[in-house]
């Protein structure tokens, strides 16, 4: 298992936190909570060890569009980088409703 | 497609399988009595997978929520197939007894607080080996404490099903319910196999395992109180139901001598069929009907 964190620069706080996924095989679990300041944490748990070039570039893209304040968590179960970018879209959504 | 057994609603079926823990455990409460105790933000996770490398889930697989089923105080632990096959260890084991606990302290206040437990398990969890043995152990007292007050009913709906020492604790429920794709057994096919050969039981013939484990032959053996199909509303009418009928005027684990005269009466020198049990162990002692 690798943990991998990232961090990127946030305008808005995030508005409610969201829990979406599971960690099941090719899946994963993705904890969004609202945090102050002006800065996006990503705390990331993955069963696959050596890709963290890739979960970079997944959240990089991610956080060109989103600007929340936020502790994110995901746990991840070998989920490919499209399933990473789907549930945190849907995270997203969920903490935006 | 006229099979009969999928009748004429099945497209317009509400997937209960298809639904993961937290919403198979939302939709059995009346609608907005339910809260979680002890959700993936309290971040309650297994201390001992991490440091065995596997991802931790923040829940740990079991979700707890309290509220009202059909109209009476209620709690639901269901466990997540998906994460690490909805296996026992001391954090969901722990959490599940817990809830036990508080309903059976609950029901003897005067305040009946039913359970129903959703078991999507193979068992122990084996990173937590003696830690989840002994939490089905501390399970299955607290099982046995709560049913005198208030029913504790079992559904496992599948497609995990139920293996291990969790169907020890499915044994001792007042009222077991599964779909027809659920199985139920304390050794698993493929570990039958594993153990006794090929020749024992061939965990790849899917036809013969689910004529064996599968909620169809539970139920039509007497093992389960009833089968339903794989559609939300109906789930949630025999949960209420079973919730409504209260605790039962005897258990199904206190009939021993009937299940022993069972065994004893077959005669082991040939093979039974999976079918030919069923002339033999009828349903009479299950308490319900087929729906």
């Amino acid at each position: 298992m690798e943990q991998i964190e990232l961090n990127y620069p946030a305008k808005r706080k995030a508005p409610k936190r969201a829990h979406v996924g599971v960690v099941g095989s090719g899946d994963m679990e993705v904890l969004l909570e609202p945090a102050e300041g002006t800065v996006a944490r990503v705390f990331i748990r993955t069963s696959v060890d050596g890709f963290g070039a890739s979960w970079k570039a997944v959240l990089d893209r991610f956080f060109a569009k989103y600007d929340g304040a936020a502790r994110i968590q995901i746990n991840d179960a070998g989920g490919t980088p499209g399933i990473a970018q789907l549930r945190l879209e849907q995270a997203v959504e969920v903490s935006e409703q | 497609m006229t099979d009969k057994r999928y009748g004429a609603n099945f497209i317009h079926r509400q997937s209960f399988i298809e639904l993961d823990a937290r919403e198979r455990a939302t939709a059995l409460f009346d609608a907005g009595t339910s809260r979680e105790l002890l959700g993936p933000f309290d971040r309650v996770e297994s201390p001992w997978l991490a440091m065995q490398g596997v991802t931790p889930q923040e829940d740990d697989g079991c979700v707890v929520m309290k509220g009202k089923i059909a109209g009476q105080a209620a709690v639901v632990v269901a466990l997540e197939g998906a994460f690490q096959g909805g296996s026992m260890g001391e954090v969901s084991g722990e959490k599940m007894t817990a809830a036990l606990d508080l309903a059976y302290a609950d029901s003897k206040k005067g305040i009946p607080t039913s359970a129903v437990i959703l078991l999507e398990t193979g068992g122990v969890r084996l990173q937590e080996a003696n830690l989840g043995l002994a939490a089905i152990a501390e399970l299955m007292g607290s099982i046995l404490l709560l049913r005198k007050y208030a029913p504790v009913i079992c559904l496992s709906a599948g497609t995990v099903g139920c293996f291990g020492g969790m169907s020890l604790a499915a044994g001792l429920a007042s009222y077991v319910v599964m779909t027809r794709e659920a199985r139920l057994g304390l050794n698993g096919p493929e570990v039958i196999e594993q153990e006794n050969g090929i020749d024992e039981f061939d965990s790849s013939d899917h036809a013969l395992v689910w004529a064996i484990d599968g909620g169809e032959q539970r139920f039509a053996t007497g093992l389960i109180d009833a089968l339903v199909e794989d559609d939300t509303p109906q789930v949630v009418d025999a949960i209420r139901r079973f919730v409504g009928k209260g605790v039962p005027a005897v258990h199904r684990s206190t009939q021993v001598e009937l299940f022993r005269s069972r065994i004893k009466a077959l005669d082991t020198s040939r093979q039974w069929e999976p079918n030919e049990l069923r002339t033999l162990w009828t349903a009479k002692s299950a308490t319900e009907g087929k729906q």
